[in-house]
């Protein structure tokens, strides 16, 4: 809605860079909108016909858990923080519900897991919010303590087998209506309810606060420790669940399912506009961001580069998309 | 912005500060070399056997993480991280890898000298790139993470190559005595070389200015930005040498980077460098480098499950960053 208010301003007058540069700040949202619709174009160009509702759907459904973990980066971003355990526990929690779905039922196996995930968070919130151990160092050593856990249960489930749950590939890759990811059932809610959580409430400003200047946040009265801890939490439950569709969009359970998204996780929340200084970002640019990468890596393997050739360009595109987005919100 | 107010509460506290610091830091290392001590006794005590073979393999095992954690070191000294470590040592060890396959003993000297200026070329294209975008160090090497592992992947598509003989001999065996393993020898002297009269010059000065208060340092005359880019290209030539000594270990170049990077940063903080900038040195990463490594062997010889061994190792790191900050905390509040 806001966009249409924007683009009717910015009609007559011609697009400067002082313009652009003020919409980049207001709404980063908008070109990056606009890039990804470069990228569509792009798509379409290299394989005339390839772009269609279909291909949409697949393109959402890829993104979709990216996207969750991104969240978890974001709002730990926000506060100047990060979380490096996101791909451990995704990969964590989709395995274990894998292994426990023959026996003690999906149920279980969801709720076990998210405990799991949430205690987990639970020890790097105290390690970051009490202990003021670095973000990066105390997630970081997390992810090894439940890979190690996770490949001991591993070892322990080898002769119960495992299978990733039919309700799982159903809501990760499943359709419905022709071309709508099944996965946004889920995801919708979700992104709503982390945008109002960032924009409508006490904790989201916090979260903010926090990240802008933790001086001046504790001097008005906020408890830093209860915020992060409660963070942290949030995002290993977040990440858990990303868990979950990453192993039914895959169909694979395995203890290192989602460690490959955990860099590009970061790098979605960075081409969103989070600052990894803290203070500044939000989710929908986010989601964006993570569509985005989506998109690039669909167009390079449709170009049937080599994989050495999309990594390089990746990062590449990681570093333009970042250097613009600095060279335009700062004065 | 914390790390603002950090500074000035020390100014005021200057005299006693930093004499307190100065202990403080060394300090760390030398509880580091104490506990790697007690730790060799208890491998002793739990594996009568372990002996000079022991520390050999030992030494021979830590090269190229040791290398990358003196790499990650400088980087995060001078205020900054370094995440393309893994994938620089995987693109200079390929590369090496690549070239001395098959070829004459002399032509690996060329090599060898050649990669380690393509690893000062490495980092100084990271340092640059961090200077000119003005995007945080972070986001650029996460970046450069992709195109650095991209590149070896181009030089060589699966693990392949060859390693000249006088390399591997260079890092195997022992000199002088049984005890004193060659890979740890090369290790020290080649570090020493670097770092020290780095460390004793105005250089050294600046980087570590640069890394406790950029602003400060700008203010008195360093510049910020040339010395940003030395310190990533010291961090370049340090991952080039970690690749070589993993060519040389290994005798192949394998393209896809192994978790060098995270456990660098892991081992930097250990080893009592802070990440806020400015604060420890090269050797106490080293140490916290050969501390993990004896670990995982203890845990081995107590027949310890693999896995609950990399549980340890995240519970270790985790707790003695802890116990660290925990000090930090205590002496702040009087």
């Amino acid at each position: 809605m806001t966009d249409t208010v924007t683009t009717t301003d910015s009609g007559p007058k011609r697009l400067t860079t002082a313009r652009l540069r003020g919409l980049f700040r207001e709404r980063p949202i908008i070109p990056l909108i606009g890039l990804l619709a470069i990228l569509v174009v792009v798509s379409e160009l290299i394989r005339p016909g390839i772009v269609s509702l279909n291909w949409a759907g697949v393109m959402v459904r890829a993104a979709v858990p990216l996207a969750i973990l991104a969240g978890c980066q974001t709002m730990t971003m926000l506060t100047g923080g990060i979380d490096l355990s996101v791909g451990a526990v995704a990969s964590m929690s989709g395995f274990v519900v894998a292994t426990l779905v023959g026996g003690p039922g999906l149920a279980t196996g969801i709720l076990v897991a998210l405990a799991v995930a949430a205690i987990v968070g639970l020890i790097s919130g105290i390690g970051v919010g009490i202990f003021r151990v670095h973000p990066l160092i105390m997630t970081l050593g997390m992810s090894l303590v439940v890979l190690g856990f996770a490949n001991v249960w591993q070892i322990r489930m080898v002769q119960t087998g495992s299978g990733v749950p039919d309700q799982f590939r159903d809501l990760g890759a499943g359709i419905f209506l022709g071309f709508v990811p099944r996965s946004l059932l889920l995801f919708v809610p979700l992104a709503i309810l982390i945008i109002l959580g960032l924009n409508r409430t006490g904790y989201g400003r916090l979260l903010y606060a926090i990240g802008d200047n933790p001086i001046a946040s504790r001097l008005s009265g906020a408890r830093s420790w209860q915020v992060l801890i409660v963070l942290y939490v949030i995002s290993a439950v977040l990440a858990g669940v990303a868990g979950f569709l990453y192993s039914g969009l895959t169909n694979v359970a395995s203890v290192t399912l989602a460690d490959t998204a955990l860099l590009p996780s970061v790098a979605a929340a960075v081409i969103g506009g989070t600052s990894i200084m803290g203070g500044r970002g939000g989710y929908g640019g986010t989601m964006v961001g993570a569509l985005i990468l989506t998109v690039i890596s669909s167009i390079l393997s449709s170009l049937g580069y080599p994989e050495a050739v999309r990594q390089i360009l990746f990062g590449a595109l990681i570093i333009f998309v970042a250097a613009a987005y600095t060279r335009v919100t700062e004065p | 912005m914390s790390t603002t107010v950090d500074t000035a509460d020390q100014s005021t506290a200057r005299p006693i500060g930093a004499l307190g610091s100065m202990i403080r830091r060394h300090g760390w290392t030398l509880g580091l070399v104490g506990i790697l001590l007690v730790l060799l006794v208890v491998t002793r005590l739990i594996q009568p056997t372990y002996g000079a073979a022991g520390v050999q393999g030992l030494a021979v095992s830590v090269l190229p993480l040791a290398f990358a954690a003196v790499a990650q070191a400088i980087a995060v000294i001078a205020r900054g991280i370094d995440l393309s470590v893994g994938s620089m040592m995987a693109l200079t060890s390929v590369i090496s890898a690549a070239l001395m396959e098959e070829r004459s003993e002399g032509f690996a000297v060329l090599v060898v000298i050649g990669v380690l200026l393509l690893g000062c070329v490495l980092g100084a294209v990271n340092g640059s790139l961090i200077v000119l975008t003005r995007v945080p160090d972070i986001v650029v090497t996460l970046a450069m993470l992709f195109v650095w592992a991209g590149c070896a992947l181009l030089v060589l598509g699966t693990p392949g190559g060859g390693s000249a003989e006088w390399l591997r001999t260079l890092t195997g065996g022992s000199i002088v005595s049984a005890w004193i393993p060659r890979a740890a020898l090369l290790l020290l002297v080649i570090v020493a070389a670097i770092w020290i009269p780095i460390r004793r010059s105005r250089l050294g000065l600046s980087l570590y200015a640069i890394g406790s208060d950029p602003l400060a340092a700008y203010r008195s005359g360093v510049s910020v930005t040339r010395t940003k880019i030395v310190a990533y290209t010291l961090t370049g030539l340090f991952s080039a040498f970690a690749g070589l000594t993993l060519t040389a270990t290994t005798g192949i170049g394998t393209p896809v980077p192994g978790p060098y990077t995270l456990l660098s940063v892991a081992a930097v903080v250990l080893g009592g460098v802070s990440l806020a900038g400015g604060r420890g040195g090269v050797f106490g990463p080293i140490v916290a480098v050969v501390i993990l490594s004896l670990l995982r062997t203890d845990m081995t010889f107590l027949n310890v499950n693999t896995n609950l061994a990399t549980v340890a190792q995240g519970l270790i790191l985790v707790g003695v960053v802890m116990v660290g900050s925990l000090l930090q905390l205590r002496k702040r509040e009087p």
